[in-house]
């Protein structure tokens, strides 16, 4: 009887959807193909393509979700389904590819495809008309088919492979108008930050396979067996590499020091911003950390008894403070939803650290639905209502009762990323402050909650600015100008016709009528059309329930129970283990639902008073008081971290070789040439000076001469001719190598 | 046959081809003299290849020839690029570099 | 005792010959003020060296040489010297005055060199047996196995160079 149970276990072990998971990243990479050699020729240029091939991404994933949790009924512990081919071998080492199906693939597959479902759809209206229009889903596309590949990715090889892939997309997005200049600039900018963390990504990667022998991350005798089993040489060794692998997180997930990029990245379109730069793309750094957590978990000392700081921990945290607080100066409203988005990956970053593996995963997977919906309602405010200007203060305002559709998702979704009780952010993280809590991090616990005061206290300052208040610029002349606004519209769509595709790719902020190409719902005629609404339906409704699959007020831990065999640590007390996640118990909720509630309090108070109509002390505060004058303008300038990498690092990379070749030569060879003359000089005085006048004097002022005349005969040398310096070049190479030669014999 | 033979051969063509690379002024024949100093390298790998009897020489010979094959390509885009801004291909107008 | 068979007179006295023929021609390319005499001295050089190669028992890198450098690098030289208009005929301004500084570099070098190698390599024998079985399949062995990396990143340089000298000349 056993054995029979057994063996149906065997032929249960894994259905088609699981076995064939490999496709859900090949189809849109096929498709981006597609799209970029037979886009421009279809019908609706390359954009159905797109769309098709996320939402069979979706359907495969869905269904291997199905049957991985319908597997969990069947087996307690389940073993990760791995398919690989080789790809190459060089030197004895095999190069797989494939696929590593668990929990976490599973859980990233589903939100990557239905997120980049909705966002395409979403596009087709945002982006319509844009002259790179086939160019910007090819690039969509092939950024899923990168987080796909990685998500899924069963060796190191293959997770840099992706993570590369959608560094390149980002760059590609990020300056889709590149026209601007601005545009360009914070593509390039992005490029290379992220490029500075990815060099921790190889580093960390190489170290790995010097430590472990292998680049494979699941299974038995992968880095995460091996780990989690102690078989390494050298403690040391593996902290080093959870260092640089960590580095790579910090520049992927914008983590502080190297945040700057992010908001920046607020340059390229909308659609770009909620699906990069919000919900997928940069959380694969915490996916990086979640993947290896093992890794992590030994070698930075994770949970060790007594231990009350680690590095994760501690940057997270950082990230968590200073984001949020820079999210108060910001008036540009995506910037407001980049910084909120830095300090949420803060809060994942530090419930990884603060080992509470669980609720940080299931913060990834809340986070991304109502952050991608409230990036899609800025995003459909300033399409539809705002003239295409994100200036909150500017261009918004009163909008609420126009456009019924995103003003409630948007407050769906405010209320989530808040964490007001009973919406899903309140689920994930609540649960990683409690944990921190219970882990002992009291100090991360403290932050935390400090974290969730910030939290609601910005996006209730964005909230009132945006659809409360009294319309300005404009917002005031979409809310008030309702009879031209037809008449407006008409006179566009034939402005459309005429020039048709300039008008996005150029100023997507000089027009000056709101546009609207597509049918609005019935139920909401001014809002934006459906092709933007329904998105934000959908994620508004996610981002209302999404929670309840771990909410553990009411005892419910499916996502748990699904993702638990990827952690790739046991649970329980002591050695490597990861603690149990908490009991929840009310008491320990209330003091974040307090200062949530203080935090909408005081900033309601405060917009009121700076933004309202009456008259208020607060108004110009920032400009009488000093201190605080001095305080906005150091958060105003982002604590002026940008003027330092812009002037000291980026500086250097971004001016063309020869120039700082020129630079190297000016400077610093003249410099020496001429500091030797300078400083003979500047000797000869000070004896001169101080030694004795008259003996001294004839000599010192011959060596100042001489030091002088040095410099003037070595700089011939320096004549700019290619074929003296390769002469000079041979004939070093040959005296060393006589030398050489000399000293051996 | 003596491995020398070969050895000197190389050397006497290497040493020819600095010898072009920096008495020259044209663009071309600088690239010219180049691919001399690339021959001479080609003759020793194999000299030594057949001295050891391996085939990896061998192997490195044919890649230096890819390599040189690549470097020409480029190299000569360079100069037509050079020669539309300027007119002229003499190295000697090209001293950016002076300091 | 030596045995004529052992000197091999004819590999000596062909190697010579195609030696001098090499350098001769070297001297062509480092000193003609042609342009296009320059280059059809190295068709020489390059057409001597395979034929050094032969001597080698490298039949298939002489082939090579033969069909990339002499076939397709020569014509591209051609082209830059018609392309750059370069004069077809005497050219008085193919040199710069470095001759003084350059002949002692040179020189030098070849000093040092042969001084090393006379050193290192004094009489040692190249080996007679000049069959190799199997001689290409070794190679191409060679090539896909232990030096596939290489291989690949040198896919990887030539198509950088295509498509860097395709940016770099185009007209746009």
């Amino acid at each position: 009887m056993f054995a029979e149970e057994a063996a149906g276990e065997a032929v249960h072990a894994a259905g088609w959807f699981l076995e064939h998971a490999w496709l859900i990243p090949l189809i849109p990479a096929v498709a981006f193909f597609l799209i970029i050699f037979f886009g421009k020729k279809m019908p609706k240029g390359g954009s159905e393509i797109g769309i098709a091939s996320m939402a069979a991404s979706f359907v495969i994933a869905a269904g291997a979700a199905y049957q991985w949790i319908d597997l969990l009924h069947h087996t307690e512990e389940p073993e990760p389904i791995t398919k690989t081919v080789t790809w190459w071998s060089s030197g004895g080492l095999k190069f797989s590819i494939g696929q590593q199906i668990d929990g976490l693939a599973i859980m990233a597959l589903v939100l990557v495809a239905f997120i980049s479902t909705l966002v395409q759809i979403y596009s087709t209206e945002y982006v319509r008309g844009d002259r790179r229009y086939t160019h910007f889903f090819a690039s969509l596309t092939l950024f899923s088919a990168g987080m796909l590949t990685m998500v899924l990715a069963p060796n190191m090889v293959q997770f840099i492979l992706g993570w590369e892939i959608m560094g390149l997309c980002s760059f590609m997005l990020i300056g889709h108008w590149w026209e601007e200049e601005a545009n360009s600039r914070a593509a390039l900018k992005a490029f290379f930050t992220v490029r500075t963390g990815d060099m921790g990504l190889l580093v960390g990667t190489a170290m790995l396979l010097a430590v472990f022998g292998t680049l494979d991350i699941g299974g038995e005798g992968g880095i995460n067996a091996l780990a989690a089993a102690g078989e390494f040489d050298s403690k040391n060794m593996l902290m080093w590499t959870a260092v640089a692998l960590f580095i790579a997180a910090i520049g992927k997930s914008g983590q502080f020091p190297l945040h700057t990029w992010l908001p920046d990245a607020m340059a390229g379109p909308t659609p770009v911003s909620s699906l990069l730069h919000s919900s997928t793309m940069v959380v694969a750094g915490v996916f990086l950390v979640a993947r290896l957590y093992p890794v992590f978990h030994i070698g930075l000392d994770i949970n060790v008894a007594g231990s009350h700081v680690n590095l994760i921990a501690v940057i997270g945290g950082i990230t968590i403070l200073i984001a949020a607080a820079l999210a108060f100066v910001q008036n540009d409203i995506k910037k407001v939803l980049a910084y909120s988005t830095v300090s949420q990956l803060g809060y994942m970053m530090m419930g990884l650290g603060v080992g509470a593996w669980m609720p940080a995963v299931f913060h990834i997977f809340t986070h991304a639905f109502f952050k991608c919906c409230l990036f899609l309602c800025a995003g459909s405010v300033a399409h539809t209502g705002s003239h295409h200007s994100f200036d909150m203060k500017t261009d918004m305002g009163g909008l609420r009762k126009k456009m019924p559709v995103t003003f409630i998702t948007w407050i769906v979704s405010t209320a989530a990323l808040c964490g007001l009780p009973f919406f899903s952010g309140f689920f994930s993280k609540d649960e990683i402050i409690d944990s921190a809590h219970a882990n002992d991090y009291t100090i991360f616990w403290i932050i935390g909650l400090g974290g969730a005061f910030l939290t609601t206290a910005y996006m209730t300052r964005a909230t009132y600015l945006t659809f409360f208040g009294t319309p300005r610029g404009g917002a005031a002349h979409f809310v008030n100008g309702h009879e031209d606004h037809s008449h407006d519209e008409a006179a566009d769509e034939v402005h459309h016709d005429v020039d048709g595709l300039d008008t996005h790719a150029h100023g997507h902020d000089d027009h000056h009528a709101p546009v609207q190409h597509g049918k609005p719902l019935p139920f909401a005629p001014d809002d934006s059309p459906w092709q933007i609404t329904v998105p934000l339906l959908i994620l508004g409704f996610l981002a209302l329930v999404s929670g309840y699959l771990n909410a553990a007020p009411f005892k419910l831990h499916y996502f748990e129970h699904w993702l638990e065999s990827s952690i790739g640590l046991p649970f329980g007390e002591g050695g490597s283990a990861v603690p149990e996640p908490p009991e929840f118990e009310w008491i320990n909720a209330v003091p974040s639902i307090l200062l949530v509630a203080a935090g909408f309090a005081v900033s309601l108070y405060l917009c009121k008073a700076v933004f309202g109509s009456e008259r208020s002390a607060f108004k110009g505060l920032t400009q009488r008081n000093g201190l605080l004058g001095a305080g906005h303008k150091f958060l105003v300038n982002k604590y002026y971290l940008d003027a330092l990498y812009e002037g000291v690092i980026v500086r250097a990379i971004a001016h063309p070789i020869a120039k700082a070749a020129y630079w190297t030569n000016q400077h610093i060879l003249d410099g020496i040439v001429n500091g030797v003359g300078i400083g003979g000089k500047n000797a000869g005085l000070w004896v001169y000076r101080n030694v004795d006048q008259r003996v001294v004097d004839g000599a010192v002022n011959g060596s100042g001469a001489t030091a002088r005349g040095a410099g003037g005969a070595l700089q011939p040398v320096q004549s700019g001719k290619v074929s003296m310096y390769g002469a000079l070049l041979f004939g070093a190479a040959a005296v060393g190598a006589l030398v050489l030669v000399l000293v051996n014999s | 046959m003596l491995v020398n033979q070969f050895l000197i051969l190389g050397a006497l063509l290497f040493c020819m081809g600095v010898y072009g690379v920096l008495t020259r002024k044209n663009a071309v024949m600088v690239l010219l003299s180049i691919e001399l100093i690339l021959n001479s390298v080609n003759i020793n790998l194999l000299a030594f290849d057949r001295l050891n009897g391996g085939s990896d020489g061998n192997v490195f010979a044919l890649y230096i020839i890819a390599v040189a094959a690549a470097e020409v390509g480029v190299g000569l885009a360079m100069v037509m690029l050079i020669y539309r801004n300027r007119k002229s291909i003499s190295l000697d107008d090209l001293s950016e570099m002076k300091g | 005792m030596v045995l004529a068979s052992d000197i091999q007179v004819a590999q000596n006295v062909g190697f010579g010959i195609i030696a001098l023929m090499m350098v001769l021609a070297g001297v062509g390319v480092i000193a003609s003020r042609n342009v296009v005499h320059a280059a059809l001295s190295l068709v020489i050089v390059m057409a001597g060296a395979a034929a050094q190669y032969v001597l080698l028992a490298a039949e298939f890198v002489a082939v090579t040489q033969v069909l990339v450098y002499i076939g397709a690098v020569m014509v591209l030289f051609l082209f830059g010297v018609m392309l750059t208009r370069a004069k077809i005929g005497k050219d008085a301004d193919l040199n710069n005055g470095n001759a003084a500084v350059a002949a002692p570099v040179a020189l030098l070098l070849f000093g040092v060199m042969v001084y090393v190698l006379g050193k290192g390599f004094t009489d040692q024998e190249l080996p007679t047996s000049d069959v190799r079985p199997q001689y290409t399949a070794t190679i191409s062995d060679l090539i896909f196995k232990p030096y596939l990396l290489p291989f690949w990143a040198l896919s990887f340089v030539l198509l950088a160079a295509v498509i860097g000298a395709i940016v770099l000349a185009r007209k746009d």
